[in-house]
C-alpha cells in the first residue's frame, strides 16, 4: 500500500509541473500584450517599459518562469492588476467559498445518485428504474442557471422561504452552520447538485447491475444470505468506483460553475474567473487557474488513494 | 421406483422440470428424476447444454424465480426445496446443501478476503463471534491443504493460485457443515495437474465428513473417478442410470454406448464428449419423442412417435429407451 502510494504522488508530479507550465504560459498565448489593459492607451513608451520591467516582463521567459514558479510555491501569486491585491488572498477566499458550496452539492449529489442508482440497478427494467433513469438525465441536462432561476422564483420570491442570492448575512460567505447561513447555501447548493447527482445515478445504475450479473452474487445466495446480506457484498463492491466518480464531480465543481455562481451572486471562484477574464486580470486569472487545477491534481491523487484502501485489486497496479 | 429396503435418500428428486421463459422459451429440464443416499457421490454426466448446472441450481433455488417455471418434487434431507420460504430456505442453504461452482475465479467476491468470506458463512449460520469463525476459516483452511493457510486467510481471492481459490472455494462450501455437496464441474477451470489434486481432495473430504454430493461433468474420466453411481443426462432428461461398473460394463442407451466408445480409442481422462455426430437438439419445445432420435444409429419409428419408457432394469438401474424394453420384453 505504501508503494502505491508512493507511486501515486510520483506519477502526480509531471503533471503538476505541466499544469503550472501552462498557466503561466497562459499569460503569453493570450493575444495582445497583458498590460495593454492597466496602461492608458496614450502610455508612453518609457512607461510601458517600465512597467514590463516592474512586472519582470523583460526577462527571457525561462527566467520569468523559475522566478513565478519560486513564488507560487511560496504561495505568492503577485497581485490582480485590477485590484492591486495579492491573488493569492482573493482565490483562497473564493475557493473557501465554493468549497462550501461545491461540497454540500456533491454530498446531496452523492447520496441521491446512490439512492436513484442503486433503485434502479436493483429493479432494472422496471418503472422504478425507468422513473429514476429518467431524473438522473434530467440532473444531466437540466440548463442549471435555468434552474437557478426557477428555483429563485419559486422558493424566494413566491414563498419567500429562502434568499434569493449573495453569500450571507453580512454579503460574505462563511463556514457557520446555522440557519442563517445556511439558508444562503441551499439553493445555490441543491442547483449545483443536480449534475453531479445525475452522474452517480447513472454510474452506480450500472455498476450494481452489473455487479448483480456477476457470479459471486448466486454464490453468495448458495451459502444462505439473504437481500440485507448480499447488498452489503454490493455496496462494497460499488463503493470505490462510485466514490471516484464522486471524487471527480467534487474537482469539476470546484472549478466554480460562472452561470450558477452568477445567478445567485455567490462570490466563488466560478464569479472570480468570470471577472478575470472580463478585465482581462491575467494575474489574477493565472493564479485562479493554477490553484484549481492544483486543487483537481490533489483530489486525483486522493481519490486513487482512497480507490486503493477499497479495492484490494488496485493497489496491485 | 424406490424399494423399501433403501434408507431414505439424502437427495429426491421426481419428474423435475425447469423452464426459462424469455423471447426464447428453453426447456432445460424435462422430468428428471434421481436419488442419492447419505454418503453417496452420484456423477452427472453429459455435454454442455444437457441441464446439469440447472439440475443443481434446482436443488439450492438458485435460478431466477420471476421468468423460471419449475414443476415436480425436490426434497433434500426431508425438507420440500421448491416450497421452503425465504427465511428457511436461506437456513438451509450452505447448511444443509452448498455449492461448488465452476470458477473459483467468478464465484468468489474480489473486494473481500477469503477469511472474510469464510466466516461470514458460519456466522450465517452458526451463533458464534467473528473472531471464532475466522478461527474455524483458518481450521477449514488447513482442512482443504492450503500452503500456508494463516497467510491465505488474509488474502484476496486474485493473490491465489487457480487451484487454491478452488480449495478456498471448498473451504466454503463446508463452513456450515453440510450434508450435501453439490459440485458443479469444480475442475473444469483448472490446470490438468491441478485437476486431480482437487478430484482427490473433494473424493476424500465427501468420506471423511460422511457428506453425499452430486458431481457434475462432462468428462467422463472424472466422473468415474468420483462417483459411486452416475446418471447420464441428455436434453434435460437422465437416459440411463447405475453403478459406475453397470455403466461401464454394460451400457444400454444407445447415447451412453456413444460416449463410452468415444473414450475408448486410446482416450482417457480430460477427454470431451464430442465423438457423436450431430448436436444435442434446441430446447424450445418439451420433447415429445427421443431427444436423442436424431443421432441414433438405432433409431425406430416409434422413437420419434413418442416419448420412449423409462426402463426399470433393476435396483436403482433405468434406461429411457425403447431398445432396453424391447430387449426387457424379448427376456421375459
Ligand atoms: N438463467 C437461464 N436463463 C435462460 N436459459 C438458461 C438459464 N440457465 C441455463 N439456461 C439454458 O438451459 C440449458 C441448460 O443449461 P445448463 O444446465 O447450464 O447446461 P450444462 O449441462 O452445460 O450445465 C441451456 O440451453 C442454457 O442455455
Ligand atoms: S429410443 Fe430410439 S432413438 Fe432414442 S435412443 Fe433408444 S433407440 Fe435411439
Ligand atoms: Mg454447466
Amino acid at each position: 500500500m505504501l508503494k502505491y502510494l508512493a507511486k501515486r504522488i510520483l506519477y502526480v508530479m509531471p503533471v503538476a509541473f505541466g499544469v503550472s507550465l501552462f498557466c503561466f504560459l497562459l499569460v503569453h498565448i493570450a493575444p495582445g500584450d497583458p498590460l495593454t489593459s492597466v496602461l492608458p492607451p496614450d502610455a508612453s513608451q518609457a512607461m510601458q517599459d517600465e512597467l514590463r520591467k516592474i512586472y519582470g516582463f523583460d526577462r527571457p521567459l525561462p527566467v520569468q518562469f523559475g522566478l513565478w514558479l519560486m513564488k507560487a510555491l511560496q504561495g505568492d501569486l503577485g497581485t490582480s492588476i485590477a485590484t492591486g491585491r495579492p491573488v493569492a488572498a482573493e482565490v483562497w477566499r473564493a475557493v473557501g467559498n465554493t468549497l462550501l458550496i461545491a461540497g454540500l452539492a456533491t454530498v446531496i449529489g452523492f447520496l441521491f445518485g446512490c439512492l436513484f442508482g442503486f433503485v434502479a440497478g436493483y429493479f432494472r427494467g422496471s418503472y422504478l428504474d425507468k422513473f429514476a433513469s429518467m431524473l438522473a438525465v434530467l440532473g444531466v441536462s437540466v440548463p442549471h442557471y435555468w434552474l437557478g432561476m426557477v428555483m429563485v422564483i419559486v422558493f424566494s420570491v413566491q414563498l419567500g422561504w429562502l434568499p434569493p442570492g449573495g453569500a450571507g448575512p453580512g454579503g460574505s460567505a462563511a463556514w457557520i452552520w446555522n440557519w442563517e447561513h445556511v439558508s444562503y447555501m441551499i439553493l445555490p447548493a441543491i442547483t449545483m447538485s443536480v449534475i453531479p447527482m445525475g452522474i452517480i445515478a447513472r454510474t452506480v445504475r450500472a455498476l450494481v447491475a452489473d455487479i448483480l450479473n456477476q457470479e459471486f452474487v448466486p454464490a453468495l445466495r448458495a451459502k444462505g444470505l439473504m437481500d440485507f446480506g448480499v447488498f452489503k457484498h454490493v455496496v462494497k463492491n460499488a463503493a470505490p468506483t462510485a466514490l471516484a466518480v464522486m471524487g471527480l464531480q467534487l474537482g469539476y465543481l470546484l472549478g466554480g460553475s460562472i452561470l450558477i455562481e452568477t445567478v445567485f451572486s455567490w462570490p466563488g471562484t466560478g464569479f472570480l474567473l468570470g471577472n478575470a477574464i472580463f478585465q482581462r486580470d491575467l494575474p489574477l486569472l493565472q493564479g485562479t487557474i493554477l490553484l484549481l487545477a492544483m486543487f483537481f491534481v490533489g483530489l486525483n491523487v486522493l481519490v486513487d488513494i482512497l480507490q486503493g484502501l477499497l479495492d484490494p485489486r488496485v493497489r496491485r497496479r | 421406483m424406490s424399494t423399501p429396503q433403501i434408507p431414505t435418500p439424502l437427495v429426491k428428486i421426481e419428474n423435475l422440470t425447469v423452464r426459462f421463459r424469455g423471447a426464447q422459451t428453453v426447456h432445460a429440464v424435462n422430468g428428471v428424476s434421481l436419488t442419492l443416499e447419505p454418503g453417496k457421490v452420484l456423477g452427472i454426466l453429459g455435454e454442455s447444454g444437457s441441464g446439469k448446472s440447472v439440475t443443481l441450481k434446482t436443488l439450492l433455488r438458485l435460478l431466477p424465480e420471476s421468468r423460471t417455471d419449475i414443476g415436480g418434487k425436490v426434497s433434500v434431507d426431508g425438507r420440500d426445496v421448491l416450497a421452503l420460504n425465504p427465511q428457511d430456505l436461506a437456513d438451509y442453504r450452505g447448511a444443509v446443501t452448498s455449492m461448488i461452482f465452476q470458477d473459483p475465479a467468478l464465484a468468489l467476491d474480489p473486494v473481500y478476503t477469503v477469511g472474510e468470506q469464510i466466516a461470514e458463512a458460519i456466522v450465517r449460520h452458526e451463533k458464534t463471534s467473528m473472531k471464532a469463525a475466522m478461527a474455524r476459516a483458518l481450521e477449514l483452511l488447513e482442512l482443504v491443504r492450503i500452503p500456508s493457510p494463516a497467510r491465505r486467510l488474509k488474502a484476496y481471492p486474485h493473490e491465489m493460485s487457480g487451484g487454491m481459490r478452488q480449495r478456498a472455494m471448498i473451504a466454503l462450501a463446508l463452513a456450515a457443515r453440510p450434508k450435501l455437496l453439490l459440485a458443479d464441474e469444480p475442475t473444469t477451470a483448472l490446470d490438468a495437474t491441478v485437476q486431480i489434486q482437487i478430484l482427490l481432495l473433494l473424493r476424500q473430504l465427501q468420506r471423511d465428513l460422511d457428506m453425499g454430493m452430486l458431481f457434475v461433468t462432462h468428462d467422463i474420466g472424472v466422473a468415474v473417478e468420483v462417483s459411486d453411481r452416475l446418471a447420464v443426462m441428455y436434453a434435460g432428461q437422465i437416459v440411463e442410470t447405475g453403478t459406475v461398473r453397470e455403466l461401464i460394463r454394460d451400457p444400454q442407451h444407445p447415447y451412453t454406448k456413444g460416449l463410452l466408445a468415444a473414450n475408448l480409442h486410446g482416450a482417457k481422462k480430460g477427454e470431451r464428449l464430442e465423438a457423436i455426430p450431430g448436436a444435442p437438439p434446441a430446447l424450445t419445445e418439451p420433447p415429445d419423442a427421443c431427444s436423442f432420435a436424431p443421432r441414433c444409429k438405432f433409431v425406430q419409428d416409434r422413437c420419434r412417435a413418442a416419448l420412449p419408457p423409462a426402463v426399470q432394469l433393476g435396483e436403482g438401474r433405468v434406461v429411457r429407451c425403447i431398445l432396453a424394453e424391447q430387449a426387457l420384453v424379448a427376456a421375459a
